[in-house]
């Protein structure tokens, strides 16, 4: 590669037609070889570290993106059968939403989730300390994943005593008679909660290959990915928690 | 318009078919235009040869925007103009005194409720349904209201009069569809739609089912009679309460 | 990298690879089978609807059930796994990483696992005419209460079960599909592809697996929620006072079928975009590349994707005028709906004026490549002008679920996207197997689909003006009144016929040439998006996406930055 940048004939000729992009602007000060700072430039696959755990964040922030339609088609069918009364034979309106006490539990439920949401930051922010991931990659055991996985342990912890709150509160749900089918609101309730428990459930499995991974997984680099999206997707459960828990308490 | 009616559409008989004629009339003939002229162009391009090689790409904002803007004017129009037959024939209820029927579909026949002289109908009730016994509709014999409450499986009315018309199902979606007087509109069960509308010319219109319902759907065929009042009343006054065509007595 | 697609990868790995091109191909041969059964549905349908006591294989004489599940099944075959699953998942698969500079996709495996979810719920679907009472007979869009209830039809039990699970496992597979392609697009162009230098045909990727993630959510959490409905005692659509065959079904009920019109409308509506979309796509593409000029406004392409990817999330409830809605949310989706109609338009426009401009003098004759692109121009037209008519409430309220209807959506999307899925294979054959397809055969099979198509749809708008429904099984019996229209049903029988045949031209025609055919050469159309690049190392981008003719001096160059001793 010569040194000096000799500027080719179809980039002096060229005339801008209001189609395309503009060139890409040469923003290396040599000319030539050399590096800067700027990942973006480089051809896709050399564009650093981040680049594969940007992709995976890409693609599981799609993904719950398409879950979170998934959630709002279930919270809009809870606000079209709210207000979905029938008029009796006096054409009076009667609404038939029996709004449902939300038992006690689930503000421990609550607490719980978002509790575990802090642990499993914790568990990433571990495994993104610098001087310790900088160790891992030299070879220098594994000091991070050391700190990370006790806190990832006590998520595990935390989400299974969120599912068994879930569990105690359809428990005493049903000992007051409110079953599944019982009316239309209670219906909700347990599809609501059924939904996102099924989400939890499957958070916890990933926390537990998680867990897996962080042992067997030779290169820092996928660790850091999996524990980083397994972290995301915790926080995602508990952000949509907490709104379909507003929906819940607040809004019947 | 040829000979008062759109190709191939059926002869109208509703007050409010006249306009909507009119408006389709124009509708088909604006986008029949359109599609010709677009065509005529595709065939243009495929047969003219270019006269020498030009350079860069033309675009330019006239030619794509002229005709665009043209076309969205077109649009405009239509739905202005279809808006405004939309709102005179859906947004206000009936006239106060209207006739009211209730039009009831289920697998697979339609059927007719008149109020009677009382002009009130009898409560309804699902658990009283028993088509065999001569009660499709489940009426509450026991409410007094339904005395004289008129069940027919063909619809008569008379020429000129409003009509309201209360439609509902009992199992599944079906489709009111009249084409001889522009009217349409699903009978879903657990609800009640009203619409009304003014038969004006007398004869004898097709009732369709238009939402599949069923392995009957296409079979689900009734009549409207549109009479004179004399008629009418001579029908209604023939027409004994509690009977449906075809019950045991 | 060898231009001919490495499918010995595909027969030695099965379908466990993750090569994307072999995911392609299988996907798009998933898309051939489907399309054969669905046609082979239509003409039973066809000639039950003119001859309803004549013996069909299978049926025998079809009863109406019989008629019914043919029609659901058919619609449910075409939408999802031809109209869906090809031009996204299998063109997709096979193209877009190639069209911007991607070795391969961003997420392989979840590739893979859309094609194995894609090909069990394709099996689950079939599985529904073999159970007891049959495939279901709602119809593709399964209103419940019909849906909901076993009782209230033959076929409504196992087999509408089969068609929620079929399509439940359909919706998830759409999704991680639509996930892999956002991510790929986003993350995986090479170095100088910025997004205005995408080919339209990766704009049109990428606006359809936005909707297919909005859209395919919602059908599936409606999928869920019918089928609590049928086995969990739920009553999210089923009303009260439900009466079957006169008893009481579900007495607690309390639901409303209007919800499942509106989730289902919501994700319906979207769906045709995500139809017809990369069809769009394709065709300013190729007539880009046969008339050696850029596609005329490129960033304004772009805007009118955008745009109707955008406003076709806005306009489900015109399917719903005469349905119970409110008629106030009537006028506003008909405001919506005819709001699209611009930048539909203006696509249209766009295309018209690239023809325009003339013919290079150069391509003649015509490949069918671009004699299908012209097909679906004229499709396009054909059927996107009667949209407009059904935007208006008042005009709809007549034509709903008549006969115009279904002329409407099979001129635009069936058609339409039918000749633009064979424009495409067509032109892409070469990179799928190194060859070309015979250009006689391919002559004839256009020419006669084109005619078989208008004399089978045109003549529907007709039925519809005279009020012909959808759905019925036949147009004579002791309650009909449809029984003069049996003429003109009986010609669209004949030509459907004629239409269904001539697509085995397009069989002969690409199962000889993909042994027989002329080699290709590295770049048969002369084309600048970079999947006719030969890609040994990585690319850089210094062009648009359809530079032809550019340059007063040289015919016209790739996307990728060859040396310029490279350049031809």
């Amino acid at each position: 590669m010569p040194a000096t940048f000799t500027r080719t004939p179809a980039e002096i000729d060229r005339k801008d037609t209001g189609i395309g992009g503009k060139p890409p602007v040469d923003r290396r000060p040599t000319g030539g070889g050399g590096g800067d700072d700027n990942w973006d430039n480089h051809p896709q696959g050399r564009r650093g570290p981040r680049e594969l755990l940007t992709r995976y964040r890409l693609g599981l922030f799609f993904a719950l993106a398409g879950d979170l339609m998934f959630f709002i088609a279930l919270v809009s069918a809870f606000f079209v059968r709210q207000n979905a009364g029938h008029f009796d034979p006096r054409d009076n309106y009667v609404s038939d939403w029996h709004p449902l006490a939300v038992p006690p539990i689930l503000w421990i439920n609550t607490a719980i989730l978002l509790l575990s949401s802090a642990t499993i930051e914790a568990a990433r922010q571990h495994l993104f300390h610098e001087v310790d991931v900088m160790e891992e990659w030299l070879g220098l055991g594994r000091p991070a994943v050391r700190r990370a996985s006790p806190w990832l342990v006590g998520t595990v912890i935390l989400g299974v005593m969120f599912l068994a709150g879930q569990w105690i509160a359809w428990q005493q749900l049903a000992s007051q008679g409110m079953f599944f089918g019982t009316n239309e609101n209670s219906h909700f309730f347990y599809l609501i909660t059924a939904t996102h428990g099924i989400h939890l459930v499957l958070g916890i499995l990933a926390l537990a290959v998680a867990l897996c991974a962080l042992f067997l997984l030779r290169r820092v680099e996928m660790r850091q990915i999996v524990v980083d999206c397994t972290a995301w997707y915790w926080h995602t459960m508990g952000f949509f928690w907490i709104f379909l828990f507003v929906l819940l308490t607040c809004f019947q | 318009m040829r000979d008062d009616h759109v190709w191939w559409m059926p002869p109208n008989g509703a007050l409010h078919g006249v306009a909507i004629d009119r408006l389709m009339w124009w509708n088909l003939v604006a986008l029949s235009a359109l599609f010709v002229l677009a065509h005529i162009f595709l065939f243009a391009a495929m047969i003219r040869q270019k006269k020498s090689a030009s350079q860069i790409a033309d675009f330019s904002w006239k030619r794509e925007a002229i005709p665009l803007a043209a076309l969205t004017l077109v649009y405009a129009w239509m739905a202005i103009s279809a808006q405004r037959l939309w709102a005179t024939i859906r947004y206000q209820g009936a006239a106060p005194n209207a006739l009211q029927v209730e039009v009831t579909g289920m697998q697979f026949q339609w059927y007719f409720r008149y109020p009677g002289q009382d002009a009130a109908f009898g409560l309804t009730r699902p658990e009283l349904i028993n088509a065999p016994a001569g009660n499709p509709l489940g009426v509450d014999r026991t409410d007094p209201r339904s005395a004289d409450d008129i069940v027919s499986s063909i619809l008569v009315l008379p020429a000129g009069r409003e009509v309201d018309l209360g439609i509902q199902a009992v199992d599944v979606i079906h489709g009111f569809f009249i084409p001889g007087m522009r009217l349409k509109q699903n009978a879903v069960p657990g609800m009640q739609m009203h619409i009304h509308f003014t038969p004006s010319v007398a004869g004898d219109y097709p009732i369709l089912c238009s939402q599949v319902c069923g392995t009957g759907h296409a079979r689900m065929q009734s009549h409207l009679h549109v009479v004179s009042e004399s008629e009418y009343q001579a029908w209604l006054a023939s027409h004994e309460p509690h009977q449906t065509p075809g019950a045991a007595r | 990298m060898s231009l001919r697609l490495q499918t010995e990868h595909l027969q030695r790995k099965w379908l466990f690879t993750t090569d994307h091109r072999a995911i392609g191909i299988a996907y798009l041969l998933l898309s051939l089978v489907a399309v054969a059964v669905g046609t082979v549905l239509s003409i039973f349908m066809r000639i039950h609807l003119i001859a309803p006591d004549l013996k069909l294989p299978f049926w025998g004489v079809v009863p109406p059930e019989g008629y019914l599940a043919l029609v659901t099944m058919h619609g449910t075959l075409m939408v999802f796994f031809v109209l869906t699953t090809a031009p996204v998942n299998g063109f997709a698969s096979l193209i877009l990483p190639a069209q911007i500079g991607a070795r391969r996709m961003a997420l392989p495996l979840l590739n893979a696992l859309s094609l194995w979810l894609t090909l069990i719920s394709f099996g689950v679907l079939l599985a529904a005419f073999f159970v007891r009472g049959g495939a279901p007979i709602s119809g593709w869009t399964n209103y419940p209460p019909l849906s909901a209830i076993a009782a209230a039809g033959p076929g409504q039990a196992a087999g509408m079960d089969l068609w929620l699970v079929s399509i439940g496992i359909f919706c998830l597979a759409s999704v991680l599909s639509a996930i892999n392609l956002l991510t790929t697009i986003i993350s995986k162009r090479c170095e100088g592809m910025t997004l205005m230098r995408m080919p339209l045909t990766v704009w049109a990727w990428l606006v359809t697996a936005v909707l297919i993630l909005f859209a395919f959510s919602i059908l599936l959490a409606a999928v869920v929620l019918l089928l609590s409905d049928r086995h969990l005692a739920t009553s999210f659509f089923v009303p009260p006072g439900e009466v079957i065959d006169g008893l009481l079904v579900a007495p607690q009920a309390n639901g409303s079928p209007m919800l499942w019109l509106h989730l289902f409308w919501f994700f319906g509506h979207p769906e045709v975009y995500i139809a017809v979309l990369p069809a769009m796509g394709l065709t300013s593409s190729l007539l880009a590349n046969f008339t050696r000029r850029p596609v005329f406004g490129y960033r304004f392409m772009v805007a009118t994707t955008l745009a109707i990817g955008f406003f076709g999330l806005l306009v489900w409830g015109h399917h719903m005028f005469v349905s119970g809605m409110n008629p106030y949310a009537g006028t506003a989706f008909a405001l919506t709906t005819m709001a699209i109609a611009v930048p539909s338009s203006a696509s249209v426009l766009g295309w018209l004026l690239m023809l325009l401009r003339g013919r290079d003098s150069r391509v003649h004759p015509l490949p069918t490549a671009m004699l299908f692109t012209l097909g679906f121009l004229s499709f396009f037209i054909a059927g996107g002008l009667t949209g407009p008519i059904l935007a208006q409430p008042v005009l709809d309220a007549y034509l709903h679920n008549t006969y115009f209807v279904v002329a409407h959506f099979h001129l635009i999307m069936a058609m339409a996207g039918m000749f633009s899925l064979f424009a495409a294979v067509y032109y892409w054959f070469p990179l799928m197997t190194g060859r070309l397809m015979n250009e006689r055969l391919g002559k004839w099979h256009f020419w006669l689909s084109l005619i078989g198509a208008y004399a089978t749809f045109f003549p529907m708008h007709f039925a519809g003006l005279a009020g012909q429904p959808r759905h019925y099984a036949q147009l004579t019996g002791s309650t009909s009144t449809l029984g003069s229209l049996l003429p003109l049903q009986t010609g669209i029988t004949h030509s459907a016929l004629f239409l269904a045949t001539a697509q085995l031209l397009f069989l002969v025609n690409l199962v000889w040439s993909a042994r027989h055919g002329r080699v290709a050469g590295v770049n048969p159309w002369q084309a600048t998006t970079m999947e006719w690049a030969l890609i040994d190392s990585d690319c850089k981008v210094v062009r648009g996406p359809y530079e032809y003719r550019f340059h007063t001096n040289l015919p016209d160059f790739i996307l990728q930055c060859a040396d310029e001793a490279e350049q031809e």
